[in-house]
């Protein structure tokens, strides 16, 4: 458990690290792209499906890993919308 | 190699890719890529969880089918001016998965071991919390169910109190007895939903970039926590790192508005706004028509657009943009000035102004235009008022001073679009309507602009 709250400090610390810079026109895009990595308690949810489950276990299972896998998907492919028009402005060569 | 270390590099391949796909996504030429990288790491994640034991496919296939079709058409369908709401919605999924997650881990086992119920109980609370409170702002965003006004009633701030403390109380009650603390925590579960929705209706649309921030913080704790629930390393390390930018988005929000962290998360947001409904100021606002104000477009040398949520409302950014290339064509020297909270969300004119296509070197922040605003022929605010709004400066009254405004009331002459003299969001008069460079250009801001630029083609 110290092992787990060891990796978790780091990481506060690591994010705060990665995200300070950014600048504001990628605030959006920054938003909801880490918002598809926080679906990663899709991991958690396909991990809770395990066959031994009660029923009601099993449809909360079924349930958190459809809301969760909305949130990966959704989030990843509406922040790659977003960045390719900024990127379309890039390579337009009006610079 | 085994599956079960298989499933371990696999992670720690995850974390990687998350944390190189976050790095690219500091600059516009490697955002994109960033994402994607981060993409492939959520995938690996994914399919080396299918490796485990005992998962039944047959469930996991309709979950995420289910989730699949209904993400990828959400992303495909939704309008750049709605992405504030798409992502409160996806945020709100994230959190109510990792509610789930919790809640079943305990059903499946609650004599669990203390740390382990210490880390359920923090994990269906954050993500009750995030799940209400992203719907809130999800409607109030939309705003079908929920107006942008915030809501408020006497009292407020204590029955949050209670509901914190009962969350506390019951926290203790669980943590001490698991094995006999199901209908407790199902009380906790409930109470979490309940302040999830308490918090988020007392703060006005104008508040919103700031919620979302936190609510996007929390939605990477909720995860963190349902990682040290299931004692897995991946949903620790990128729960974390969302937890982390979140938190550093929203004090980025809150510099923007002057209001200090502490003050957001423990005081309502709304308490500063919806008060003070101006003392009158006795003046009278200017009107201007569009035919009038193209002749000052057409003579212009400089001029500075300051977009604000309006914009995004009257989807006027095309047009805007278009008015834009015919004034640069009439040489003058064209610039968007973006306030770092200007509209929902946090860099939300930008995305806007990005689909219209508008170049980069037009684009300058409030800092850089501000000293360079009394050389400026005509400031164009198009349905911005809170963050052009001169009282936040000058008046030490008002709910709003000390936040850093754009000095539009500075260039010689102001056009604010504008559908009525009604308050803005924060229900503040603003003093900018009433000043001798300014004037009202009232309608809808999109229709305004088409008005000016079919002036210049004709």
């Amino acid at each position: 458990m110290t092992m787990l709250i060891f990796i978790f400090v780091i990481s506060i610390f690591l994010g705060v690290e990665l995200i300070a810079k950014v600048p504001s026109q990628l605030h959006t895009p920054l938003m909801s792209g880490s918002n598809a990595i926080s679906g990663i308690t899709i991991v958690g949810a396909l991990l809770a499906t395990t066959s031994d489950s009660s029923t009601f276990a099993t449809v909360m299972a079924v349930v958190a890993t459809a809301a969760a896998t909305v949130n990966v998907v959704g989030g990843y492919l509406v922040t790659d919308r977003m960045l390719a028009m900024f990127r379309k402005k890039d390579g337009s060569g009006r610079r | 190699m085994n599956f079960e270390s298989l499933i371990d590099w696999g992670y720690i391949a995850a974390s990687i890719l998350f944390i190189v796909g976050l790095k690219q996504m500091n600059a516009p030429e490697t955002a994109r890529r960033g994402n994607a990288i981060s993409g492939v790491g959520m995938l690996i994640a994914v399919v080396a969880t299918l490796l485990s034991r005992g998962l039944s496919f047959e469930w996991i296939a309709l979950g995420v089918v289910i989730g699949s079709a209904v993400g990828a058409f959400a992303a495909y369908r939704v309008r750049m001016t709605a992405m504030p709401e798409m992502v409160a919605l996806f945020n709100g999924l994230g959190g109510l998965a990792s509610l789930l997650v919790g809640w079943v881990e305990y059903d499946r086992n609650p004599a669990s071991p203390f740390a382990t119920i210490v880390a359920i109980y923090l994990t269906v609370l954050i993500g009750a919390v995030t799940f209400t409170g992203s719907v809130v702002a999800y409607a109030r965003l939309a705003e079908t169910v929920l107006s942008g006004k915030p809501f408020l009633f006497r009292g407020q701030q204590f029955a949050n109190g209670l509901v914190v403390a009962a969350l506390v109380l019951l926290g203790v009650v669980v943590c001490v007895d698991p094995a006999n603390a199901y209908p407790y925590l199902l009380a906790a579960i409930a109470l979490s939903l309940v302040l999830g929705v308490m918090s988020v209706v007392p703060i006005g649309g104008a508040d919103m970039p700031v919620v979302i921030s936190l609510l996007n913080s929390y939605s990477g704790l909720a995860a963190a926590a349902a990682g040290f629930v299931i004692l897995n390393k991946v949903l620790i390390v990128s729960g974390s790192l969302v937890g982390a930018s979140g938190i550093i988005l929203t004090s980025i929000m809150c510099k923007a508005m002057n209001r200090s962290l502490g003050h957001v998360l423990f005081s309502g947001f709304g308490a500063a706004s919806p008060a003070a409904s101006g003392a009158g100021h006795g003046g009278v606002a200017s009107a201007v028509t569009a035919d009038e104000a193209y002749y000052v477009f057409e003579a212009a040398r400089s001029v500075v657009f300051v977009p604000g949520y309006g914009m995004a409302v009257a989807q006027a950014q095309h047009t805007v943009k278009e008015l834009g290339q015919l004034l640069e064509a009439n040489g003058c020297e064209v610039q968007f000035a973006v306030h770092p909270v200007a509209g929902r969300m946090p860099g939300h004119m930008n995305v806007l102004l990005a689909e219209a296509d508008v170049p980069y070197e037009q684009l300058v922040e409030m800092d850089d235009i501000n000293p360079a605003m009394p050389a400026v022929d005509l400031a164009v605010v198009i349905g911005a008022n809170d963050v052009v709004n001169p009282a936040a400066r000058d008046d030490a009254s008002s709910p709003i001073y000390g936040m850093p405004i754009i000095n539009v009331d500075y260039a010689r002459t102001v056009y604010v679009l504008k559908r009525s003299m009604a308050a803005g969001f924060a229900g503040l008069e603003n003093p900018l309507f009433f000043k001798p460079n300014v004037r009202m250009l009232f309608g809808d801001a999109k229709a305004s602009i088409q008005a000016i630029v079919a002036q210049f083609k004709g």
